[in-house]
């Protein structure tokens, strides 16, 4: 039976609701038995949680602290000689932990494998450095990006954000358009937090347009000089102009309603 | 330039001409404006076509200097991040008296489309702005036509620099502060 659901308040709701959508999810195939990727899976032995293909892809599920051995594994035993790629998800709301992937690649085969491990909240992971120099900036962006510290890591330092930036702005719950540290940066930076008063909040709105401002508006039929003080009884229409801008198009092209 | 009809012939033979030093200093300023080659995004490939040879900046006197001690004008041509808006402000202390801003672009005007944490919204916030430039990107035309105003801008200006205000930088609640 339908599950109950009280009727008396349904104007306030949404009308939308997203109960019929199903969150499209890749196929697992299974490892084919005598393919290149069956013989990698047999090779990392009991390291491999889970196995299985994804869109050509083998998946290997392994915990966290066997990275290092796995991916030995991978460059020396299966001719994985590339990273091209290293990062984590946030789950943090769903299952309080990370996940992280690396993207490897085999040239000789034109096989590419994804090792994936589910790191807690707080843990450190140990750096692949050592094996893939290109691991180095991938754990940096990552360590900028969601704070996951990488342990026997060269240069452990931000790469995208400024150094003294506060927060990792991967995180789900970190703002789009910033917390406070992020919204009074430069400001903060370059004149001190004394300004801010002076300077004021940002403006999300682009298409914002403030009549007040004389300095960076200027409006149809209300030319005033840069700068001049903003008077609304003093607003009057301009009939002509040959330097300022004028409303010409008196009638309105359309009478919609005959009565006005 | 003159401001007076001159008679050579009466002048005892002087070619003589009469103007204000107003005229004559913004005259000099105004035709020899060198922006600094600082570049942030896209709407830099914008500015580099209008110096290479078709749009051709250097009819105008406009000629990229390399450093700003050497620069009059600065265009912000492109995103300006959080995390380079420290420099782009020294590089603004750097550059001499007199020195003029054009925001090139939707990015140094507002943020553009990068409304996010990491972008500044509005080169405005930081440094005084001359000229605001509407695009993405504007077209090498329409940064001579700004360049061109800001000409026009100078022209009006006094030679005496401590007598032209520069853009407030004006809070939303209309209190002022001068900072250049």
């Amino acid at each position: 039976m339908r599950k109950y659901v009280p009727k008396d308040n349904v104007q306030k709701k949404a009308y939308y609701t997203d109960r019929f959508h199903v969150v499209p999810s890749v196929p697992r195939e299974k490892v084919e038995e005598g393919s290149h990727f069956a013989d990698v899976v047999k090779t990392m032995g009991t390291d491999a949680k889970e196995s299985y293909v994804q869109i050509g892809q083998l998946v290997l599920h392994i915990s966290p602290e066997d990275n290092f051995k796995v991916m030995k594994t991978l460059k020396e035993k299966c001719g994985y000689t590339q990273c091209s790629e290293q990062s984590a998800v946030d789950y943090l709301a769903k299952d309080n932990e990370f996940e992280l992937f690396w993207q490897l690649l085999n040239v000789n085969e034109a096989k590419r494998v994804r090792v994936v491990c589910r790191l807690a909240n707080g843990a450190a992971i140990e750096s692949i450095e050592p094996l893939f120099k290109s691991a180095n900036f991938a754990e940096r962006e990552m360590f900028d990006m969601f704070g996951i510290k990488v342990n026997n890591h060269p240069f452990l330092k931000r790469i995208l954000m400024p150094d003294d930036w506060e927060g990792h702005p991967l995180l789900k719950t970190y703002p789009l358009h910033g917390d406070e540290f992020a919204s009074w940066y430069e400001v903060d930076k370059i004149f001190g937090k004394e300004y801010r008063d002076i300077i004021g909040p940002e403006n999300r709105d682009p298409g914002k347009v403030d009549i007040e401002d004389t300095k960076r508006f200027s409006r149809v039929g209300y030319e005033v000089p840069f700068g001049a003080d903003y008077n609304a009884d003093e607003e009057v229409a301009v009939e002509y102009s040959e330097t300022a801008l004028v409303n010409y198009n008196k009638k309105a092209s359309k009478q919609l309603d005959e009565r006005r | 330039m003159a401001q007076h009809q001159v008679n050579y012939a009466s002048s005892a033979g002087l070619p003589i001409a009469l103007t204000s030093v107003d005229k004559l200093v913004n005259w000099g300023r105004s035709n020899s404006l060198w922006p600094l080659t600082y570049g942030l995004a896209c709407c830099a490939i914008e500015m580099m076509a209008s110096g290479a040879s078709r749009y051709d900046f250097d009819r105008m006197g406009t000629i990229f200097r390399a450093s700003p001690r050497q620069a009059d004008v600065m265009i912000l041509a492109g995103t300006l991040s959080k995390k380079h808006s420290e420099f782009a402000r020294r590089l603004y202390d750097q550059m001499t008296e007199p020195k003029w801003v054009i925001s090139m672009g939707s990015c140094a005007n507002t943020g553009g489309m990068f409304n996010t944490y990491a972008t500044v919204q509005g080169v405005d916030r930081i440094i005084p702005v001359d000229i605001y430039l509407p695009g993405c990107a504007p077209r090498p035309e329409t940064l001579q036509y700004a360049m061109m105003m800001l000409q026009k801008k100078i022209r009006r200006e006094s030679a005496d620099m401590k007598k032209n205000t520069k853009q407030d930088l004006t809070t939303q609640t209309g209190r002022r502060a001068r900072l250049i």
